[in-house]
């Protein structure tokens, strides 16, 4: 996982919310030749390229056997085998692997959620001493990646009894430091106005936050929700090293790397998988597209 | 502290509460969770790792003696460590500039109003949706010497048959082709952003002044595009740098070590026994000097910027 922060070298004050949308966009001229912009010619082709490696995926998973070992290719079977879907079911505990990341990754997107705005709203509203040396201390991890800490990382983990253990997956990433640093800088554009007249009205803060805050961060914290799913949805060198002998405990991805490596030559069971295993995560992106986008384009990250 | 009941009503609040109360504690109370995590998981293992690094260490004995700067000796002879270095610097070479360049190429196609425009959008992005070794499944199909779809329709047009992953010299670009793949929503999203971010009235001045639409581009939004541009020359070098996944799952290095990467070989060293037993403080060590090609290459590539780029604000 490679994380980078764009503070100010972000691409400009830009409304990305309004990306998905007509912000901004060029007119192209109407050509006089074709009956639709010219622009098609380009695009369609493009997006074609871009969607044939899914659209094979999604064909080979409904071919029998035979036909995946074809030439030429056979571009969509004719008679659908959908009982390739509960084959791989029942050849490799996928659903046990779909339970296990589920758990893993609504457990770390909610607690990333709850710590990392506790922590925001010390570090944005509230003048307490180390204050600015802590917040600093905290950025400076963001530079170094996963890769190069893998190994101490793993031996603190072992520490602590977690390898083979879903828990090596979530207690190290129950809060991290790119959720604290974004939703710090977001409390901060908002107006202190509100948070004050509540605290004359005797208000915790505590309750500010939950209350005032919170409600107003919808489009952060949707934002940081997202993001921080795909991360752990996706991930796979931290599971490959934490969860070395225990089947039972494997992730998706780990349990499709693994299917792979026992049905190497089985590609419509194979394929079968790997649509199962993508198509949560494809789903959550038509649905939370938007969000995806505006995380992507103000704060620049990927998996 | 014994008080009379009179005192208590006149007395302030005594110290724990007030320090309650007080700005320091309630700060370090809504910090704490977070910093103690990412103390533990964060911080200790860079002083750790630096720590490691000038040890023999395994991943299993305590027993780790300390030998100086033993491990960094070893890689400057390290023929391995070579090989890793040079392909890195190949994958680099290809994916940073294929993937800025075709990802600034879309952008602009993307950012119209045409009919249809989200599909195109949702067909470019939704990659980013798709996980490393999925990816790796779709493409070990797809790149099939025998069956896969690439070989027969470059057939169609006279090219090929190619080896892609197992031949020594296709293996790295079909990587690059591959990782292009997954990374090109993601700096196609970052160029749409800074594309929107240009105003609409400088377009029009430029039109007035009498540039034509090329001329628009080159002079007006161009340079406009400097800061995304740098930006994701940082990003793209970083990760590339740190590539992993793929190499793993598909090409596990191969052939003749063509593939062989510098996260792969520290992975192997550490978690495997493919060079034998003990070896987590050299691959420590690697890892610390990947991290100070990575900082320094930042930094430098952050300096040419800063003498190229343009920050319109």
């Amino acid at each position: 996982m490679s994380v980078a922060v764009a503070d100010r070298t972000a691409p400009g004050d830009v409304d990305v919310s309004a990306l998905p949308g007509e912000d901004g966009m060029v007119e192209g001229p109407r050509s006089r030749w074709l009956p639709f912009s010219p622009w098609h010619l380009l695009l369609m082709p493009m997006a074609i390229v871009m969607l044939i490696p899914l659209a094979w995926m999604i064909a080979t998973s409904l071919e029998t056997l035979a036909q995946t070992r074809h030439f030429p290719p056979i571009l969509w079977p004719g008679q659908l085998q959908w009982r390739n879907y509960p084959d791989t079911l029942g050849a490799a505990p996928f659903s046990r692997w779909f339970v296990n990341t589920t758990v893993v990754t609504v457990t770390v997107v909610l607690s990333n959620l709850l710590l990392c705005s506790l922590a925001a709203y010390g570090f944005a509203r509230i003048r307490f001493w180390g204050r600015q040396a802590m917040y600093f201390l905290l950025l400076a991890t963001l530079m170094v990646p996963l890769q190069v800490v893998l190994i101490p990382t793993f031996l603190i983990v072992k520490q602590l009894g977690l390898i083979d253990h879903l828990g090596a997956l979530i207690v190290p990433n129950l809060a991290n430091v790119f959720g604290i640093f974004m939703l710090t800088q977001f409390f901060r554009t908002l107006p202190i106005e509100l948070e004050e007249a509540a605290r004359i009205d005797g208000a915790s803060r505590l309750k500010i936050l939950f209350t005032i805050v919170l409600p107003l961060s919808a489009p952060a914290l949707a934002t940081l929700a997202v993001i921080q799913f795909l991360w752990t949805w996706n991930d796979f060198l931290w599971p490959l090293v934490t969860i070395i002998n225990n089947t039972d405990a494997f992730t998706l991805q780990l349990g499709l790397q693994n299917f792979q490596g026992a049905h190497a030559t089985d590609w419509n069971l194979l394929m079968a998988g790997n649509v199962m295993a993508t198509l949560p995560m494809l789903l959550l992106f038509l649905l939370a597209q938007r969000w995806f986008v505006r995380g992507i384009a103000t704060q620049g990250l990927k998996g | 502290m014994a008080t009379t009941p009179a005192s208590v009503a006149v007395r302030p609040p005594g110290p724990l509460r007030r320090a309650v109360a007080s700005d320091h504690v309630a700060g370090w109370m809504f910090v704490l969770p977070s910093v103690l995590l990412i103390v533990l998981f964060g911080l200790l293992p860079i002083i750790w790792g630096f720590v490691l690094s000038f040890q023999k260490a395994g991943l299993i004995s305590p027993n780790r003696p300390f030998t100086g700067l033993a491990n960094y000796e070893r890689i400057a002879s390290d023929p391995l460590a070579r090989t890793a270095a040079v392909n890195a610097a190949y994958y680099s070479f290809l994916f940073v500039p294929t993937s800025i360049v075709l990802a600034l190429f879309l952008a602009i196609a993307l950012n119209r109003k045409v009919r249809l425009i989200r599909f195109y959008r949702l067909a470019v992005f939704i990659p980013v949706a798709v996980s490393t070794i999925a990816t790796g499944i779709m493409f070990l199909w797809l790149f099939d010497k025998e069956f896969g779809l690439a070989n027969y329709l470059l057939g169609k047009v006279g090219l090929g048959p190619f080896g892609y992953f197992d031949s020594p010299q296709g293996a790295m670009p079909a990587l690059v082709v591959m990782t292009v793949w997954g990374w090109l929503g993601f700096d196609t999203i970052v160029y749409l952003a800074a594309l929107q971010g240009v105003p609409r009235e400088l377009i029009e001045a430029a039109a007035v002044d009498g540039a034509g639409r090329w001329s628009q581009f080159q002079h007006v939004v161009l340079p406009l595009l400097g800061p995304a541009t740098l930006l994701l020359a940082v990003w793209s070098t970083i990760s590339a740098l740190q590539l992993f996944d793929e190499v793993y799952f598909v090409t596990h290095g191969g052939p003749l070590n063509r593939t062989f990467v510098p996260v792969f070989y520290i992975y192997r060293l550490a978690f495997t026994s493919s060079y034998g037993f003990a070896k987590a403080g050299y691959a420590a060590a690697l890892a610390y000097v990947l991290f100070m090609v990575i900082l320094v290459l930042t930094l430098i590539q952050f300096w040419l910027g800063s003498r190229v780029v343009h920050y319109s604000s």
